[in-house]
């Protein structure tokens, strides 16, 4: 447990909307991972606040806007 | 300002907008097609056409305030969004003012895209397939026939063809294993296809 | 099907009742089942008595002192969703019940037997959840063709004009139907395929409204703890989990059937109803459960918490024994065929992780040894990544295969191993009506 509280950040995807595009991990390699039918894996504890921007541009690289971001105290 | 350079401009960065906007239309046409390559990854497209469409709005932007300030033509403020109110070619102004107005509403869906649903942002998105003839056409024939010389028509062939390659590449049959899967058989009330060995 | 109770094996014979005017409830375990099919009104009346009128608020109170868990699968506490429902959205609109009487697990037989023999305590039952939540309208969701349906609509029939609104309501016959999202999603769109797990249907279910759906088990429960009071269906059962439950026993035993069971009795106390011994392999829970190995789970309780702490679930509550020679690969790849054709094809992990899963456990049973690789790779990235728990439930039953096998029993596997196969008695795991147009592949 942080001495600090981080504000982590948090993916979340909807499993219906999603189509296997894939922009999500190109755009948050660290974060996201597809598994090997294209679909997304996505970290189960938050991530580092510092990918927070990044984790936003793998949310708008979305063409059906599966991926949420959010922050969460980690 | 000489009037004559203001006038100038307009149509030089009318063309360059034009440029800009056949590329935006091309990458946007590959994003939705799923292209990809090693060296292109389909987020670097999806990147590049956001990153042009907002470089083609500002060049269109620097395209109306010269035409609108130089005094060479009489066009108002209002002539820029309603069409064909102009004075001066208000038809051909006037098909620029319905490009303008469809970019416009695609550039704010784009916007604030995650507070709408999907359906809608892609129904206004959707009429970038009107917006980008309509603006060719405005070239074509505005100010007389400026837009007819030579170079200016190679020029429009080329976009054309740009266009048109794209489309032939967002058309062909979607063999995408996830759109395959989907397919549902409203018939019979079961999926079109069974997905693995089934036993 | 028999129908019988274990009178015997339980109970301290306690039936107080907390309820103001009740005369002494049933006792001992034969509460939800009658020795013989109750269908006329008046004779249930007689049988079980009145339901006598109580407020809402008391009704929620009731429910909560009882302690009365889902019967469905989830083994959600049923005064928690009471709450919930009869607190969400705003009013005016009222609330909507919608019972489940759809048995989607084809291992369970409970709901149709408690159907037949006494539909007028799961229609008591939804009423009475009717008044807790202020619902205006009530639907009964049945399989199409299903016997349920006819004999539900004959008892409502029976009864004539009711203050609230009674419909009885044909839901396709498939595996994901019946999850309470899609049935809500159903009776909305005609799309009978689960919204996903966050759907708050008791804010906003049935057109918009908060919707209670509770199992056709759970609603006869409720309907007796409202005759009878919390403290008669304490009387039963084990103190964390009280009350009686029907449990579905099938497979190579010499009685199958449904009985009434106090919660908390052995798996051997229940196997022994149905005249079998706690031996060899067999699946506890549905099609979504988890193997076992008898003879180590023999003294475990008929518990949620019991079963979950020895490794198997409660679930549908079934328990399907193989014959001795019986073999769990095949069973588990049939399983696993068949819930992959069952799924509601929404998302990705499920549409080609479960077939995948599937191929795998047929390569096993077949001696591929790559294939255990495979599945130990695939399971865990195939949990929770579908909307609904469907794939989640299958990737639980292929793991609890793996385990059960890796035991004592590991001997079985290296003859699949070095034999490709073995010499197997024909599945007896029920698979439910297979869809004759079946879809073809390109």
């Amino acid at each position: 447990m942080n001495a600090r509280s981080d504000n982590g950040v948090v993916l979340t995807v909807d499993p219906i909307a999603c189509r296997a595009h894939g922009l999500c991990a190109e755009e948050l390699p660290e974060g996201i991972s597809l598994d090997e039918w294209g679909y997304p894996i996505l970290p189960s504890r938050p991530l580092s606040r510092k990918l927070l921007r990044r984790a936003k541009s793998a949310a708008a690289a979305c063409p059906v806007l599966a991926l949420r971001v959010s922050r969460s105290r980690g | 300002m000489n009037a004559t350079v203001l006038w100038y401009s307009s149509r030089a960065v009318g063309v360059v907008s034009l440029v800009l906007f056949t590329a935006v239309v091309v990458l946007g046409i590959a994003t939705a097609g799923r292209a990809s390559s090693t060296a292109f990854p389909r987020a670097a497209v999806l990147r590049l056409h956001r990153a042009l469409s907002i470089a083609a709005t500002a060049f269109i932007a620097v395209h109306i305030a010269t035409a609108i300030l130089d005094s060479y033509v009489n066009i108002s403020y209002w002539d820029i969004v309603v069409p064909f109110g102009s004075s001066f070619d208000p038809f051909w102004i006037g098909l620029g003012a319905v490009a303008i107005d469809l970019l416009i509403a695609i550039g704010i869906t784009s916007a604030f895209r995650r507070r709408l649903s999907l359906r809608a942002w892609r129904a206004v998105h959707l009429s970038a397939y009107a917006m980008w003839p309509i603006a060719l056409i405005h070239g074509f024939g505005v100010s007389g026939g400026d837009g007819q010389q030579r170079w200016m028509i190679a020029l429009d062939i080329v976009c054309i063809a740009a266009v048109l390659g794209a489309l032939a590449f967002r058309l062909r049959p979607d063999r995408h294993p996830d759109t395959i899967a989907r397919r549902w058989d409203d018939a019979t009330d079961r999926p079109r296809v069974s997905v693995g060995a089934s036993s | 099907m028999n129908a019988s109770s274990l009178s015997t094996a339980s109970t301290a014979g306690q039936n107080l009742s907390a309820h103001p005017d009740s005369t002494s409830g049933p006792i001992g375990v034969a509460r939800l089942l009658p020795p013989a099919r109750i269908t006329l009104w008046p004779e249930h009346q007689r049988y079980y008595g009145p339901v006598l009128p109580t407020s809402a608020p008391s009704l929620a109170d009731l429910v909560r002192a009882s302690g009365l868990r889902g019967r469905g699968g989830a083994g959600f506490p049923t005064a928690t969703k009471i709450d919930a429902v009869a607190s969400g959205g705003g009013r005016p609109r009222g609330a909507v019940v919608v019972a489940n009487c759809c048995e989607g697990d084809p291992t369970a037989r409970k709901d149709r037997v408690l159907i037949t023999r006494a539909p007028h305590l799961v229609i008591d039952g939804a009423l009475v959840a009717a008044s807790a939540v202020g619902a205006d309208r009530v639907v009964f969701a049945v399989h199409q063709g299903s016997r349920s349906g006819s004999t539900l609509r004959a008892a409502l029939a029976e009864r004539g004009a009711a203050a609230t609104a009674v419909s009885v309501v044909e839901v396709p016959h498939r595996f994901v139907a019946s999850e309470a999202s899609a049935l809500v999603r159903f009776l909305n769109t005609g799309d009978a395929r689960p919204l996903g797990r966050l759907a708050p249907v008791w804010e906003s279910g049935v057109d918009g409204r908060p919707t209670l759906v509770d199992n056709a088990e759970t609603l006869a429960q409720l309907a007796l703890i409202a005759r009878f009071g919390e403290r008669w269906f304490r009387s039963v059962g084990s103190p964390e989990e009280p009350g009686t439950a029907l449990v579905t026993v099938g497979g190579a035993v010499p009685r199958p059937g449904v009985v009434e069971i106090g919660t908390g009795t052995t798996i051997r106390t229940i196997l022994a109803a149905a005249g079998a011994s706690p031996t060899g392999w067999a699946l506890i829970g549905g099609l979504a459960g988890r193997w076992v190995d008898l003879a180590v789970i023999a003294t475990t309780r008929f518990t949620t918490a019991d079963l979950a702490a020895a490794g198997a679930v409660r679930g549908v509550g079934s328990i399907i024994v193989l014959p001795t020679n019986g073999c769990l690969l095949t069973e588990t790849a049939r399983v696993l065929h068949h819930l992959a054709d069952s799924g509601a094809r929404q998302c990705g992990p499920c549409i080609f992780g479960l077939p995948a899963i599937a191929a795998d456990m047929s390569a096993l049973a077949a001696g591929d040894r790559m294939a255990l690789t495979r599945l130990r790779r695939r399971l865990p990235t195939i949990d929770r990544r579908g909307a609904c728990a469907h794939p989640d439930g299958a990737v639980a039953v292929a793991a609890s295969a793996l385990t059960v096998l890796g035991g004592p029993e590991s001997s079985h596997l290296r003859q699949h191993l070095s034999h490709h196969g073995c010499r197997a008695a024909a599945p007896v795991v029920p698979l439910g009506v297979v869809n004759p147009t079946r879809a073809v592949s390109r």
